[in-house]
């Protein structure tokens, strides 16, 4: 039995995403125009709500707004799913999603009092696709297409599409982390390049096995086409990056070039995160899921001893 | 149970928080000179001095244009925009905000830190000087000119970073650096074009070129020292003279621009 649509939750989860997104910028724009350590003071901006809006501040203090309406806006999702859904694990879900905006907020305080050390800038980046991570799911499962009934899809491939889900989303996340390091100055340029190539075959890999085993199905379809677009964007994004970064290394300050292909490669990056996860979403809510690939292998070759051995 | 969890977990990170926002305190500077033995006696009726200039050889790098619209305050002392400081030269190549100090030789004297503060003033949303000397543990003084907020965020490599914002008519800021570095940059996260540097010496031994490029090195016992001459743009250059009582030396620095140009 398939639980009810609550079509007011799934609107205001994806209102949560649109403000995840702002957040994502707004944080971005931070970075990019060095100005994390422009309100030396948290959780106040100056000691007070309403600071100087000049420079640097202007960056800060926005992205603090627009986070403490964020932090509002998934504690009252996390209270509504809590009340309203019938699925345990949805509820707790939205649990989670609080806490880790929660921890954001922890951990962009301490940014900013520990003057940029520890990892700091680096983990608020990777928790902030985390939770964006999250929320998305949270659309996705708040769906009226996740809640409706599916034919199950048959997957012919080895390794099975699940884990190829999993890797892909795995890899990307990773060359998040890389992008991290190397944005907040901990880590040189070459980890993250090599991880460009890793997730482009990835990509590449995730793409083919939904193309070649799911044909028919318009999801995987439209699952393919978003994976590829958007990672063929942020590969361009990424190759600006570089270079508006190192035609403007001797600048005095962030110039407009610089700040709009870095800040986009950065929320784009994240939409590809989110993609990832989708992936994995529409895969498990569309094709039968075994725990153990040994299981499914073992039914693939009594399979093929009927029927002859099939390909990717 | 439950309720008990959270609330645990909301004190721990409430206690993270508080332990963070307390900061991390190093030696203080007090401490560091209650430690501090007393100052070597010099004999005055045999010091020397060592003067000079720093020149720079071949075309100077341009000042690269600031555009200080993100301050309304900033923009309008600047209205055509102001230009870095990275290099400051004239006609004839002399080179300005060159930190000259003696590196070596002064073995294991120690000296009385100065009680007179040294002064960093932000003017037209640019720091005055651009160049700060001091000695370890002396007093320096912040002071905002301008109508405008700023923070101050010393970056030292060998001493405590810290990061303060300064309003408008704000009293100014004064802190100290226990130890010896050349050289501290210095930045405003307000206004990301502002840059300065702090360079901090056990000894007084110190001089900053001006708009002529030269320096002037007094009072120095004799003996043979290393001297190094330390640019933000174009590093540091050594040489060592000898110097023997009551003996004026000169001594010429020259850097080159890097090839290829900005």
């Amino acid at each position: 039995m398939q639980p009810p649509y609550h079509q007011a939750v799934h609107r205001f989860a994806l209102f949560l995403v649109a403000c995840t997104l702002l957040l994502l910028i707004a944080g971005a724009l931070v970075t990019s125009n060095e100005a994390a350590l422009s309100v030396p003071d948290w959780p106040l901006s100056y000691g007070t709500l309403l600071p100087p809006m000049v420079g640097g501040i202007v960056f800060e203090d926005s992205h603090r707004k627009i986070a403490g309406a964020v932090l509002l806006l998934t504690l009252i999702l996390a209270i509504w799913l809590w009340r309203a859904e019938q699925r345990r694990w949805m509820r707790w879900l939205g649990v989670a999603a609080f806490g880790a905006v929660l921890g954001q907020a922890v951990l962009g305080g301490l940014t900013v009092l520990l003057n940029l050390h520890y990892g700091m800038p680096v983990a608020h980046a990777c928790l902030a696709q985390i939770f964006f991570g999250i929320v998305v799911s949270i659309a996705l499962f708040t769906s009226n297409w996740w809640n409706a009934d599916h034919p199950r899809l048959e997957d012919s491939g080895s390794p099975s599409v699940h884990s190829l889900a999993f890797l892909n989303a795995g890899v990307i996340f990773l060359q998040v982390v890389l992008g991290a390091g190397f944005r907040h100055k901990d880590i040189p340029i070459w980890p993250h390049l090599v991880g460009a190539g890793a997730v482009l075959a990835t990509v590449t890999w995730t793409g083919a096995a939904l193309r070649r085993r799911f044909e028919q199905s318009r999801e995987m379809r439209l699952a393919r086409i978003l994976l590829h677009s958007i990672f063929g964007m942020q590969f361009l994004l990424g190759i600006g990056a570089l270079w508006s970064r190192m035609s403007t290394a001797n600048a005095p300050q962030p110039l407009p070039v610089t700040i709009a292909f870095t800040v986009a490669h950065t929320v784009v990056g994240a939409l590809l995160f989110a993609c990832g996860v989708g992936v994995i979403l529409v895969c498990r809510r569309l094709v039968p899921f075994q725990l153990f690939e040994a299981n499914s292998l073992l039914h693939r070759e009594e399979a093929a001893g009927r029927n002859g051995p099939r390909g990717i | 149970m439950k309720a008990r969890f959270w609330a645990s977990l909301a004190c721990l990170s409430g206690l993270a928080l508080v332990l963070v926002s307390c900061g991390k305190k190093e030696e203080s500077a007090e401490n560091a000179q209650a430690g501090q033995p007393a100052a070597t006696p010099i004999d005055m009726s045999t010091v020397g001095s060592v003067s000079g200039a720093v020149k720079l050889e071949g075309p100077a790098p341009k000042p690269k244009k600031i555009n200080m619209g993100a301050d309304q305050f900033c923009a309008s002392v600047h209205p055509g925009g102001g230009a870095t400081e990275e290099v400051v030269t004239d006609a004839s190549g002399d080179l300005a905000n060159v930190i000259v100090y003696v590196k070596e030789g002064l073995g294991n004297r120690t000296f009385d830190t100065p009680k007179t503060p040294v002064e960093l003033d932000q003017k037209g949303c640019m720091y005055s000087p651009h160049i700060v000397t001091l000695m370890a543990g002396q007093t320096f003084d912040v002071k905002n000119a301008d109508q405008t907020t700023h923070n101050i965020h010393p970056v030292p490599k060998n001493n405590r970073e810290w990061n303060k914002s300064q309003a408008p008519g704000a009293p100014d800021i004064s802190d100290t650096f226990a130890r010896e570095e050349v050289a501290i940059p210095v930045q405003c996260q307000v206004h990301p074009w502002m840059k300065s540097y702090i360079a901090v010496f056990k000894h007084p031994y110190f001089a900053v070129t001006g708009a002529k490029g030269s320096f002037d090195i007094k009072n120095l016992p004799p003996g043979t020292y290393t001297l190094e001459a330390w640019h933000e743009k174009f590093g540091v250059s050594d040489q060592t003279v000898t110097i023997g009582a009551k003996e004026a030396k000169t001594v010429t620095f020259s850097f080159k621009p890097a090839t290829g140009g900005d």
